[in-house]
C-alpha cells in the first residue's frame, strides 16, 4: 500500500471494522451454560487432547458479564429456561449463542411435558450443532463457523440474524 | 420541594403489602425498621440478622443445575435446602410410551458420566422381567465395560472435587485418562460417550481383538497415572485440611437417609451390591469392598480412589476369564435377530418384524433390579401389563437419594466448604432430576 510505505515499518492500514472483528473472532470467551450430558463433552473440549484454547476460547467465564458466546449445552427444561434467558440478558453486547446438541437445538429425544423444544423459542441462536451429544470436534466445527460469522460482522451492526448456521 | 416535606407514609402511592409479613412480634429488627422507614436503625449485635443466599442453578461448582438455598450466619451455614428439578426431563413418563428396546437410549442420558452402567442396570431389570439371561460371554463383557465406566465416572468425581477446592491441573489429567476410556468405547461400542450398548438378551456386538488390546494397554498404564495424580493432591496440605472433618456423617445417619455407593462406604458400612447381591458375573470375581470409617469428605474421596484400583482388578480378571461363545441369548421371540440373518431368512425376518413393531411383550408382573453403579444403588422398577412397553417404570437413582443428605452435611460448615462436600457427594443432576 502506498500509505504504509510512506509511514515506514511498524504501520499497517486497515478498516476499523476488520480489525475489531478480527480481535473479536480470536478471543471469543464462552459462557459454558452446561446443563446436562453435553456439558461433559464441553468439558472434554477443554481437555488436553481437544484443547479449546487453540481457538482462543479456553477462558471459560461463569460470569455472564465477562463472556461473549453462550454455549447452551444440554436439555433446557421450562424451569431452567427462565434462568438461561436471565443469564443471556446479563451478557454484554456483542453476544452470540451456540445451541450445542439436539436437546438445545430442538428438544432432541425428549418430547415430554417438561422440556423446551429448542432454545430458539426464547433465545436468538447463531449456530445449531447436531449430535447427541456432539463430539468435541463437532463443537469446534460450530465454533469455527461462528468465528467466520463474527469475522464478517460490522462494529455498529454486528448482528446478522438473517440465517442461523446449522452444523451437522 | 413539597414532596420532601411529606411524611414517609405519603411518599408512595402504593400501600405497603402486609399480608405475607410475619406478625409484629416475630419481625426482625431490620424488617421492622424497613417497614417504618426508620433511617436511624442501629444494631448492638451486627450478626443478629442472618442472610439467605441462593447458590445455583447456574454455578460452576454445583455439578450441573442444582440449586441450594442457604441461610447464613456470617459465613456459617445455618440451614441448607437443595432444590431439584431443573433438569427434570420426564423419563418415567417417556418410558411408558416407548418399547423396552427404545428406552435403552434414554438410560444413557440418566447418569451421563457412566452411560454404560445405566444400560446394564436397565437391561438386567428387563431380562429379569422376561425371565431370560444373557450368555456368559455377554455377561463378562458387560461387567468389564461397566467397570471401565465406573473408572471414568470416578475420574470425573476425583478431578472435579479437586478443581472445586482449587487444583485445576488434576481435572485436566483426569480428562486425559477419560479420553482413553472414550477411545476404548469408540472402538468396542461404536460411540465414545452415549453408548446404548446393551440389548435384551445380550449386547449390541461382540468385542474384537483390537478392543481387548486397547483395554489391556489402558489398564497397563493406568495405575501409574493414578498414582501420579494422587500424589498431586492427596498429601497436599490445603486439600487435606479442606476435606478432613468436613461433611461428617455417621453410619447410622447415612443408612437412615438412604445413602448408597461410595458415600455410604465412606461412613464405614460395607454395603456393595456387587458382593451382597451379585448380578452378572461378580460372584465369580475376586475383589474387595472398600470402606473408610471417618465419614467425611476425605474418606469418600479415598473410597473412590481405591475403588478405581478394585475396578482394574475386576477388568483384569474379566479379560483372563472371558469365555468364548455367542453374545446373544437364544430366545428368538425376545432377542433381536442379527441383521445378516434378517436379510437372508424368513423366520428371523418375522421375529424382527414382531419385536420391532409390537415389542417383546413380557408377562404381567413387576420386578425391581438394582446394580451398584459408581454413584450407588441404581435400580429400575418395572410394572408390566403384558404389553410391548412398561406400564410404569420407576428409577431409583442414587444421586437423588444421596442429595437428601446435603442439608445435614452442610449444617454448621463454612460457605466455602460446600464445594468440598458437594464434590465428595458426587451427584449427577441428570439422574437426580430424572
Amino acid at each position: 500500500m502506498g500509505l504504509e510505505s510512506a509511514l515506514g515499518e511498524g504501520y499497517i492500514t486497515t478498516q476499523l471494522d476488520a480489525l475489531i472483528a478480527w480481535g473479536r473472532k480470536n478471543s471469543l470467551w464462552p459462557m459454558p451454560m452446561g446443563l446436562s450430558c453435553c456439558a461433559i463433552e464441553l468439558m472434554s473440549a477443554g481437555d488436553p487432547r481437544h484443547d479449546i484454547s487453540r481457538f482462543g476460547m479456553e477462558v471459560m467465564r461463569f460470569s455472564p458479564r465477562q463472556s461473549d458466546v453462550m454455549i447452551v449445552a444440554g436439555t433446557v427444561t421450562y424451569k431452567m429456561a427462565h434462568v438461561v434467558r436471565k443469564i443471556y440478558d446479563q451478557m454484554a453486547e456483542p453476544r452470540w449463542v451456540v445451541a450445542m446438541g439436539a436437546c438445545a437445538s430442538s428438544g432432541g429425544m425428549f418430547r415430554s411435558y417438561s422440556v423446551v423444544q429448542g432454545i430458539d423459542q426464547f433465545l436468538p441462536v447463531d449456530v445449531f450443532t447436531a449430535g447427541c451429544p456432539p463430539r468435541p470436534e463437532n463443537l469446534f466445527n460450530a465454533l469455527i463457523e461462528l468465528q467466520k460469522k463474527v469475522e464478517k460482522s460490522s462494529v455498529l451492526d454486528y448482528r446478522d440474524r438473517k440465517e442461523p448456521i446449522i452444523v451437522s | 420541594m413539597s414532596d420532601k416535606t411529606k411524611s414517609s407514609s405519603d411518599l408512595y402511592d402504593t400501600p405497603v403489602i402486609t399480608t405475607h409479613l410475619p406478625p409484629r412480634e416475630k419481625r426482625t429488627k431490620m424488617l421492622q425498621a424497613l417497614l417504618d422507614m426508620d433511617p436511624d436503625l442501629s444494631f448492638d449485635d451486627p450478626l443478629e440478622n442472618d442472610m439467605v443466599l441462593n447458590m445455583g442453578p447456574s454455578h460452576p461448582a454445583t455439578h450441573g443445575v442444582l440449586r441450594i438455598l442457604l441461610r447464613l450466619d456470617g459465613e456459617t451455614i445455618v440451614s441448607a435446602l437443595p432444590e431439584l428439578g431443573y433438569l427434570h426431563r420426564g423419563y418415567e413418563k417417556i418410558a411408558e410410551n416407548e418399547t423396552y428396546h427404545e428406552f435403552i437410549t434414554h438410560t444413557d442420558r440418566l447418569d451421563y458420566l457412566q452411560p454404560l452402567h445405566n444400560n446394564v442396570a436397565y437391561i438386567l431389570a428387563v431380562e429379569k422381567l422376561l425371565g431370560i439371561e444373557a450368555p456368559p460371554r455377554a455377561q463378562y463383557i458387560r461387567t468389564l465395560l461397566s467397570e471401565l465406566a465406573r473408572i471414568s465416572s470416578h475420574l470425573v468425581a476425583f478431578g472435579v472435587m479437586a478443581m472445586d477446592v482449587g487444583a485445576m491441573t488434576l481435572l485436566l489429567w483426569c480428562f486425559r485418562e477419560r479420553e482413553k476410556i472414550h477411545d476404548i468405547f469408540d472402538l468396542v461400542v461404536g460411540a465414545r460417550f452415549t453408548t446404548s450398548f446393551t440389548r435384551i438378551g445380550g449386547i449390541a456386538q461382540d468385542i474384537q481383538d483390537d478392543g481387548i488390546a486397547a483395554i489391556r494397554a489402558f489398564i497397563e498404564q493406568f495405575p501409574e497415572r493414578q498414582l501420579e495424580a494422587e500424589r498431586l493432591v492427596s498429601r497436599n496440605r490445603i486439600f487435606y485440611d479442606r476435606c478432613r472433618n468436613t461433611g461428617v456423617i455417621s453410619a447410622e445417619d447415612a443408612l437412615a437417609i438412604g445413602l448408597t455407593g461410595p458415600n455410604l462406604r465412606g461412613s464405614g458400612v460395607p454395603l456393595d451390591l456387587r458382593r451382597d447381591n451379585p448380578y452378572m458375573v461378580y460372584d465369580q470375581l475376586d475383589f474387595d469392598v472398600i470402606t473408610e470409617s471417618e465419614g467425611d469428605s476425605l474418606a469418600r474421596y479415598y473410597v473412590r480412589l481405591k475403588e478405581m484400583e478394585e475396578s482394574l482388578k475386576i477388568i483384569r480378571q474379566c479379560l483372563e476369564k472371558l469365555p468364548e461363545g455367542s453374545v446373544h441369548a437364544h430366545e428368538p421371540k425376545k432377542v433381536l435377530p442379527r441383521k445378516e440373518r434378517i436379510y437372508t431368512r424368513m423366520e428371523e425376518l418375522i421375529h424382527d418384524f414382531m419385536i420391532v413393531n409390537f415389542g417383546v411383550n413380557p408377562p404381567e408382573g413387576e420386578v425391581y433390579h438394582a446394580v451398584e453403579s459408581a454413584k450407588g444403588q441404581l435400580g429400575f422398577h418395572i410394572v408390566s401389563r403384558g404389553e410391548g412397553h412398561p406400564w410404569r417404570l420407576k428409577i431409583r437413582s442414587p444421586s437423588f437419594c444421596n442429595l437428601q443428605a446435603l442439608p445435614q452435611l452442610l449444617k454448621g460448615h463454612l460457605l466455602s466448604d460446600i464445594l468440598a462436600i458437594l464434590g465428595s457427594l458426587d451427584p449427577v443432576m441428570g439422574e437426580a432430576d430424572k
